[in-house]
């Protein structure tokens, strides 16, 4: 065979058959192939990825395909897994916030916020959290709830060949991202959230940038409907593909935007309401299609919604210049509030005047806090957020010492990730890349 | 803060955690020593002397309050129907959160029991978490299922333990198949096999990985650092505060 000679693109015979090696443009090659061994109607097992562009991240897709049609899919997973959570058992409590950041690199504020939910409810320090630290928690996440999205609708144009959609998707979310950094110091990986409250109070002129962003993503946001909505090629594309109803949602443990995109306006925010959800008008918003279609109108109107509390926590806010940012109680708030400079988080020259040069008790109580931490209580707590990819957990146990004991996420894109064989069986193989795109995953958080 | 939220807040010396558990009823895992958690150097503190056992919340008395007891009721009733009289070995509420302790045979049957019931309706399991308690005599593995009924709004987390010469415990994947892949995660961190499951294998690690990571007996590496010969232990061997 002449392919044999292609470095890239040969084929070799094995215990378990013929293997051909594609890159790229190379399926010519199967096809010769397949029709030089007359075996053409046989089945075909295809894998596909890890590292493919189309596969959100490092993802193995492994698929069986008869002519065009995915008879089974199966996923591979773990080639991004770091041992987060193992970390995170030798760090204190306070810098496993640090680490869990790190996680679903797309939603790096609820990770943050739902470890620190569970620390707070073990320490019995959920009700003296101060309003302003709340407020700001809420205007972050919902911040990162449109980045997000932006980012889930622009790769899931992409993968489908819709460019324009990705370039407009990442313009807006770098504005979030400047947002980010503007508060605090960072675009991603923040650490930001801590047990006790946020690392740091606004910066002035940031409520000025949040109303500007505001403002030009009322605008911007039109683009995207007025792009796709009624777009027949991209209707044509995620139409009735990657069905799951609300049965399967519920058996396979789904929830966000796929398990709203059966009907079922079941959102964390509204039912079990966190950091002061309840105080926000906010609609949930459901589509009744099952299908990826559905899932990208609910992340579209999402982003709406977020907006519309965005501009309640900023209004807040304005009301709140000069409240405290962490908890009261000293044996938990991070001594010193530190600048943000130019390069991320810098020093606090006054707290270091004060702990170097007036009290020496405000240094051993620096040191203290800062190298051995605080201690938390015995037992475990649960305390699940809605993520923009469905309810992220935090399962923490502390065993009375001044680190987790075990931390583990419950992350939705692992669980969701679950449901690429039933979305894509008896599917076109092109249909599975928008049926995965539907569900979101962010590698980062799978692997963990 | 809502007023409406201080109302519904007992007071602390009222709440559930503060009743003080009967005698036995407590059973430390564990002790920690010194005051510092230091180790491998000299005791310059003072307090390197102290022990004192780590004691974790110890089980709820009836009545538990509010919704738990209906949940509790709705389970028990159908427990006896069973015969299953036996399978929840003791129901801790802690910070708000109800936790119920179950004989690991009977782990499947009350988790069925758990989603069919129209009173108790746990239709969403938010999958499986392993938990390595080295120091829990004959329950060192812990399975920890955290559970959601959308239709009553109700969380409940279920906890089995297994020791570590028998690690086994029945997969619920039949009752919940989202456990799938949890399962898969937990038998991989930490050596739990889940009898029952449809495909138990590694999902994080490699296939051929030996060990499983999340053990607190797994060993850990350290860094070679080329400096002046030294190089950085293992965390676990660092000097650490804990």
């Amino acid at each position: 065979m002449t392919t044999s000679e292609d470095l890239y693109a040969g084929s070799s015979e094995t215990t378990e058959g013929r293997v051909f090696t594609v890159t790229g443009q190379d399926w010519g090659s199967i096809t010769e192939g397949l029709a030089d061994a007359g075996d053409a109607d046989e089945r075909v097992v295809v894998n596909m990825g890890p590292q493919h562009p189309s596969t959100h991240g490092v993802l193995r897709l492994i698929l069986e395909l008869e002519g065009e049609t995915v008879t089974e899919a199966r996923c591979g997973i773990g080639y991004l897994h770091t041992g987060i959570e193992k970390n995170m058992e030798f760090r204190s409590w306070t810098q496993g916030v640090t680490f869990c950041t790190r996680m679903d690199y797309l939603s790096p504020f609820y990770n943050e916020m739902t470890y620190v939910l569970g620390v707070e409810r073990l320490l019995d320090i959920e009700d003296q959290i101060p309003e302003k630290a709340e407020v700001m928690r809420v205007l972050l996440m919902e911040l990162n709830r449109i980045s997000s999205h932006l980012v889930c609708i622009a790769t899931g144009g992409m993968e489908i060949g819709a460019l324009t959609v990705m370039t407009i998707g990442f313009r807006e979310r770098e504005l979030v991202l400047d947002l980010f950094e503007l508060i605090t110091g960072l675009r991603m990986n923040h650490a930001f959230i801590r047990p006790g409250g946020v690392a740091q109070d606004l910066p002035p002129g940031a409520l000025d940038e949040i109303r500007d962003f505001i403002a030009l993503m009322k605008k911007r946001l039109p683009e995207y409907a007025a792009l796709c909505n009624a777009n027949p090629i991209f209707k044509a594309r995620l139409e009735n593909v990657g069905h799951l109803d609300l049965a399967g949602c519920l058996a396979l443990g789904m929830t966000g935007p796929v398990l709203r995109s059966t009907g079922y306006p079941w959102d964390l925010r509204k039912t079990q309401p966190y950091s002061g959800y309840e105080d926000y008008d906010f609609e949930v918003q459901t589509w009744d299609t099952c299908d990826s279609y559905g899932r990208f109108r609910v992340r579209l109107a999402e982003m709406w919604e977020s907006l519309k509390i965005v501009e309640q926590a900023a209004d807040r806010l304005a009301r709140l210049e000069g409240a405290p940012v962490m908890v009261a109680d000293k044996k938990i708030a991070w001594p010193s509030q530190l600048a943000i400079g130019s390069d991320g988080m810098g020093n606090s020259l006054d707290h270091i005047r004060h702990i170097m040069g007036e009290s020496m008790e405000a240094l051993i109580h620096h040191f203290k806090l800062v190298t051995e931490g605080f201690r938390v209580p015995p037992g475990q707590a649960y305390v699940p957020i809605e993520s923009p990819r469905g309810e992220l957990g935090a399962h923490v146990v502390s065993d009375g010492g001044t680190r987790p004991f075990r931390a583990h996420f419950r992350d939705p894109s692992f669980t969701n990730l679950q449901a690429t064989s039933v979305m894509s069986e008896g599917g076109m193989v092109a249909d599975v890349i928008v049926a995965i795109a539907s569900i979101d995953p962010v590698m980062g958080g799978v692997d963990r | 803060m809502t007023d409406e939220k201080k109302v519904e807040q007992p007071a602390p010396e009222q709440s559930q955690d503060n009743v003080p558990a009967p005698a036995g009823e407590v059973h430390p895992v564990g002790t920690r020593r010194g005051m510092f958690g230091v180790h491998g150097s000299g005791d310059t503190s003072g307090y390197g002397g102290l022990v004192s056992p780590i004691v974790y919340p110890a089980a709820a008395q009836r009545p538990f309050g509010g919704w738990y007891d209906e949940v509790a009721d709705a389970l028990e009733e159908r427990l006896r129907a069973d015969g299953l009289d036996h399978a929840v070995e003791s129901v801790v509420i802690h910070r708000g959160e109800i936790t119920f302790h179950l004989r690991r045979e009977d782990v499947v049957a009350v988790a069925q029991m758990l989603r069919d019931d129209p009173r108790l309706r746990f239709e969403l399991c938010s999958g499986v978490s392993g938990v390595h308690y080295p120091d829990d005599a004959g329950h060192e593995l812990h399975a920890v299922y955290h559970l959601l009924s959308m239709t009553h709004n109700r969380r409940i987390r279920l906890e089995v333990s297994a020791p570590d010469a028998d690690p086994h415990i029945p997969s619920v994947v039949g009752v919940y198949p989202t456990c799938d892949w949890h399962e898969r995660e937990t038998f991989d961190m930490f050596g739990i096999v889940f009898d029952g499951h449809p495909a138990l294998t590694r999902i994080l690690m490699p296939d051929d990985w030996p060990g499983h990571p999340q053990r607190k007996d797994y060993p850990l590496g350290g860094i070679p650092v080329e400096y002046k010969g030294g190089s950085i232990p293992p965390p676990d061997q660092r000097r650490s505060y804990n």
